[in-house]
């Protein structure tokens, strides 16, 4: 459907710009970081250290809702309960107990994780705007909690925080905290970066448009969805930490529900797309909110907080005509990096044991799916053996990728059994099932638009990866994540889309998008293929390529069942056919058979009467 | 804690959850028509109490010129959509409908509210008035924030209705200032219930509930704007085929959702002081109830908000300064409840 297709971050613009953008972004990154440091250096007025300290703060929230709401598609409005919790845990430990610092960030670590862990699994089962919903309750919850337990200070707060020291260097005045905070700014956005571009990033991003992709490609999306959920609040909650020690003290009033929604105001402004949005949107959001205190209260000749009615109209104006976010505007003035082809020399990954030629890999008996009345698979028999191809034909609408979605687990069987490599796999979720070797395309392509071609095929192989995100955020997972971009660009050559791999998928045309779901269930390494209309808008001779790929895969002894309305292709690659009508099946047989059928021919141009 | 006080402690949450229900209802309703979690729901209670003050003290308040503002507004976006379209017969008839009804209209309702405003008629008249000019700010919203998106995504209809609520309170501040009111109640009577002493207000606000609940059954079972409305909720696009606007569907429901918090709000008037910024924890706790009962049905919607109600009121009377942390802690429960009976399912 096609609201569901619009999400929050569009599909990038053209990326056929210059090549060769490393170094320009590399100058401008060493110019920042540069910058960064010497400013505190510079006579420049406290006022704006201490705003680039806010900025900085905010930063590192904002990072985690990119995360969550850009990336994940989950939405929280609860992050500045977490920055509270980070705040408090500490404070309190330094305040009453006089606890270091740094164990009062390990502390505010743990009570934040139990909470996301709390909130998490109770609302992320559900669709996804039941996170939302009960994040603001929750913000509320924390927010009255912190004002009114005594020994948090209700809404006084806590007073007199040591400042964070290592060894002798103590971190008191605002140009010393300068440094601390935008270390942590810029190293909270790195390993977010690092995080998105490696396996686990891959199926973070897939889980931004329901479930269905990334649990086809074997991805746990319930435990990545809470796994990212966790993570925001985590970097929420070091951002509370520092907090606590910048300011010294605190007192619940920055940790209410306003300031968690313009956490993600300044997500949606800064952009969605990015991590460095994050930056972006924490840095426009605190300029924009100075300018306005001072001019809406002289223009209304008022004073109170009137910025407000100014934030939400951006707001609601940004998400209607610019929600790329600024960030995408000021990307595309630089010339876009390629990504570095360093995956030449890497290991292969490993490959499962492969069925013998003519072994039943999958079998359906008695298939029966119902939709209320409407049964829309009757009691269906069909098996793949390795090295066969097996074509699913029938007129719309008689059941034929409903089939599919019974024998990859996506839907549920009303009746019957699934057996794959001879094992029972009805009623397994489909990345259990995709996990024991069975993979699959879509009718209606499903990808992620904004990731690269090779990077959207690289999910295919996630489970043939086990690197967590952990290692990937500390970068280390080079070694495996060259071999999954190795096995990425070969399924792709293989298909014939070797020249497109640097392109968002969002940008090829539909036929080619067809194929490169087919590399992305190669990648996999399955023994038996689901293709659903593969040559659908392919144009003539990508069909003959497409047919030369099926032959070949038959030749290594893959078994494929094929769903395709072009009968020349069918009729060509197909060792038997099964003919689906209303649900049922119909005949079944090599295809001059099912030519010469009378009942396959009614069945599509009707009785002559 | 005896029976009188748990007696009186019942009344108080019932009446209070009477009003949760009302603005749950609401929100149930416009995410069923529009798919748009409404959270500035209960800036219509703030703006319908407070207008009411504010004619109250002889004042224009300012929703009216917001009123006309906003359509101004929205016909001018309409115009110029109109004007972009090939011209088709009976085009100027529809300006002058357009005109009518989105400058004339609220003219006319802007210009009784400056005649009525230093003219301290009845409070029951000035209660109508207050819902005539906060009423169409309901599809005025949808016009104006929601209207062109209306194909996006839950999740960003949700980020929009954050800016909406940001505006609308921020424009509550500007009309209203920072102090709070209290009306005078619409009935001025005390009756007894046994040992419970009931005022005219309690009962008025169960009777609104009551009929607003028996209303909402027949328009929705026994109407055809009713019908057209649950046919919208249940597929879009197939209402849509069928000839019903999706966009008068949401207009109206914004309408109804618009109107049910303005009468919240002059109900509660009497009762509580109202601050600009009050309306939005009641519209949470409406949103509480309501998601509850599965932002599908009205009557778990309603039972829910009741019982949020009267646990609030036993919360506040145990621990007054947890009150709302209990009742904002409350909804993990109904989460974890309503995650374990609720099939998880794609959003396709």
């Amino acid at each position: 459907m096609k609201h569901h297709s619009d999400t929050l971050r569009a599909a990038a613009p053209d990326m056929a710009r210059r090549p060769g953008g490393y170094p320009v972004r590399a100058a401008v990154f060493a110019l920042f970081v540069a910058a960064l440091l010497a400013l505190p250096l510079l006579p420049v007025p406290e006022f704006w250290i201490t705003q680039l300290n806010y900025i900085g703060l905010y930063a590192i929230v904002v990072v985690g809702v990119v995360l969550l709401t850009g990336m994940a598609g989950l939405t929280s409005f609860g992050q500045a309960a977490f920055v509270g919790l980070g705040a408090y845990a500490t404070g309190v430990l330094s305040v009453t107990y006089g606890v270091s610092p740094w164990l009062g960030l390990l502390a505010g670590l743990a009570v934040t994780a139990c909470a996301a862990l709390l909130i998490g699994p109770l609302t992320l089962r559900m669709s996804g705007h039941y996170l939302p919903v009960a994040t603001i309750a929750w913000g509320l919850a924390v927010f009255y909690l912190l004002s009114s337990i005594d020994w948090l200070g209700k809404y006084d707060g806590l007073m007199g925080i040591a400042p964070v020291s290592i060894g002798s260097l103590v971190f008191d005045t605002g140009r010393s905290q300068f440094y601390l905070i935008w270390a942590f700014a810029l190293a909270a956005m790195l390993v977010a970066g690092w995080l998105l571009d490696s396996r686990s990033g891959r199926a973070i991003r897939a889980l931004r448009d329901g479930t269905v992709l990334a649990e086809a490609m074997g991805v746990n999306t319930l435990r990545y969805k809470i796994g990212v959920f966790v993570l925001a609040a985590l970097f929420a909650s070091v951002s509370g930490w520092l907090f606590a020690h910048f300011q010294r003290s605190v007192n619940p009033s920055p940790f209410g529900l306003h300031m968690g929604i313009q956490y993600l105001f300044m997500a949606v402004l800064g952009g969605l797309g990015s991590v460095w949005g994050a930056l972006t949107g924490a840095a426009a959001v605190k300029l924009i909110e100075d300018q306005l205190q001072v001019l809406i209260p002289a223009l209304l000749g008022r004073t109170g907080s009137f910025e407000v009615i100014a934030f939400g109209i951006i707001l609601v104006l940004v998400l209607k005509y610019a929600r790329q976010g600024i960030w995408s505007f000021l990307d595309g003035l630089a010339p876009r990096a390629r990504r570095r082809r360093d995956w030449a020399e890497a290991a292969a990954l490993p490959v499962r044991p492969k069925p013998e030629r003519g072994a039943v890999v999958l079998e359906g008996k008695g298939l029966r799916r119902q939709f209320g009345g409407l049964v829309a698979v009757n009691d269906v028999d069909l098996a793949v053996r390795a090295g066969d191809i097996v074509g699913l034909i029938g007129p719309n609408g008689a059941g034929k990728s409903t089939t599919f979605h019974l024998l990859s687990g996506v839907l549920a069987l009303s009746a019957g059994e699934i057996l794959l490599h001879g094992r029972r796999v009805d009623g397994l979720p489909s990345r259990v099932i995709a996990s024991r070797g069975l993979a699959r395309t879509f009718q209606h392509v499903k990808m992620i638009p904004d990731m690269s071609v090779l990077e959207n095929v690289a999910l295919g192989a996630h489970l043939r990866g086990g690197t967590g995100p952990l290692r990937s955020m500390l970068r280390l997972d080079r070694p495996q994540e060259r071999s999954l971009l190795r096995e990425a660009e070969a399924q792709l050559a293989r298909v014939g889309l070797g020249e497109h791999l640097h392109e968002p998928a969002g940008n090829l045309a539909m036929g080619l998008q067809r194929l490169m779901e087919i590399a992305r269930a190669l990648c996999s390494d399955p023994a038996v293929l689901l293709l659903d209309e593969p040559a659908a808008g392919l144009r003539h001779f990508e069909k003959q390529a497409l047919a030369k790929v099926l032959r070949q895969l038959r030749e290594e002894g893959m078994g494929i069942l094929l769903v395709e309305h072009d009968m020349d292709l069918m009729m060509n690659v197909a060792d038997r056919i099964v003919v689906m009508e209303f649900g049922t099946r119909l005949m079944e047989g090599t295809p001059a058979e099912v030519r010469a059928s009378p009942a396959v021919r009614a069945a599509y141009l009707g009785t002559e009467h | 804690m005896d029976l009188t006080i748990a007696g009186v402690l019942t009344l108080d949450g019932l009446t209070n959850g009477a009003i949760y229900a009302l603005l749950g209802i609401a929100t149930v309703l416009i995410f069923t028509v529009t798919r748009i979690l409404f959270i500035p729901q209960g800036e219509f209670v703030a703006f319908g109490a407070l207008t009411l003050a504010l004619f109250q003290t002889g004042q224009v308040p300012g929703t009216v010129w917001l009123l006309l503002v906003a359509s101004a507004a929205a016909f001018l976006l309409d115009l110029r959509i109109l004007l972009r379209t090939p011209a088709a017969p009976g085009r100027s008839r529809t300006v002058l409908r357009l005109a009518l009804g989105q400058l004339a209209l609220p003219a006319v309702i802007a210009a009784v509210s400056v005649w009525a405003a230093p003219r301290d008629l009845p409070i029951l008249l000035q209660g109508l008035l207050t819902l005539l000019i906060v009423t169409p700010l309901g599809p005025l919203t949808y016009r104006l924030a929601y209207q062109s998106i209306a194909e996006a995504s839950v999740l960003v209809l949700l980020i929009v209705s954050v800016g909406v609520h940001f505006v609308l309170l921020g424009l509550a501040l500007f009309f209203f200032g920072a102090e709070g009111f209290r009306n005078p109640p619409f009935v001025d009577a005390r009756y007894a219930l046994g040992p419970l002493s009931l005022s005219g207000q309690v009962v008025a606000i169960f009777i609104a509930f009551v009929l607003l609940m028996v209303l909402l059954k027949l328009f929705f079972g026994r109407t055809l704007y009713g019908k057209a409305l649950r046919a919208t909720a249940v597929n879009r696009l197939g209402a849509r085929l069928l000839a019903i606007s999706a966009d008068a569907a949401g207009k109206l429901a914004f309408a109804m959702a618009a109107f049910i918090g303005a009468l919240s709000g002059l109900l509660i008037g009497s009762t509580t002081t109202v601050f600009y910024d009050s309306g939005f924890l009641i519209g949470l706790k409406g949103f509480i109830a309501a998601v509850g009962g599965g932002l599908a049905s009205y009557p778990a919607t309603a039972v829910g908000a009741l019982l949020l109600g009267v646990a609030e009121s036993f919360g506040s009377f145990w621990a007054s300064s947890l009150k709302e942390a209990i009742v904002f802690t409350l909804i993990l429960p109904v989460l974890l409840w309503r995650s374990l009976y609720t099939p998880h399912h794609e959003e396709h």
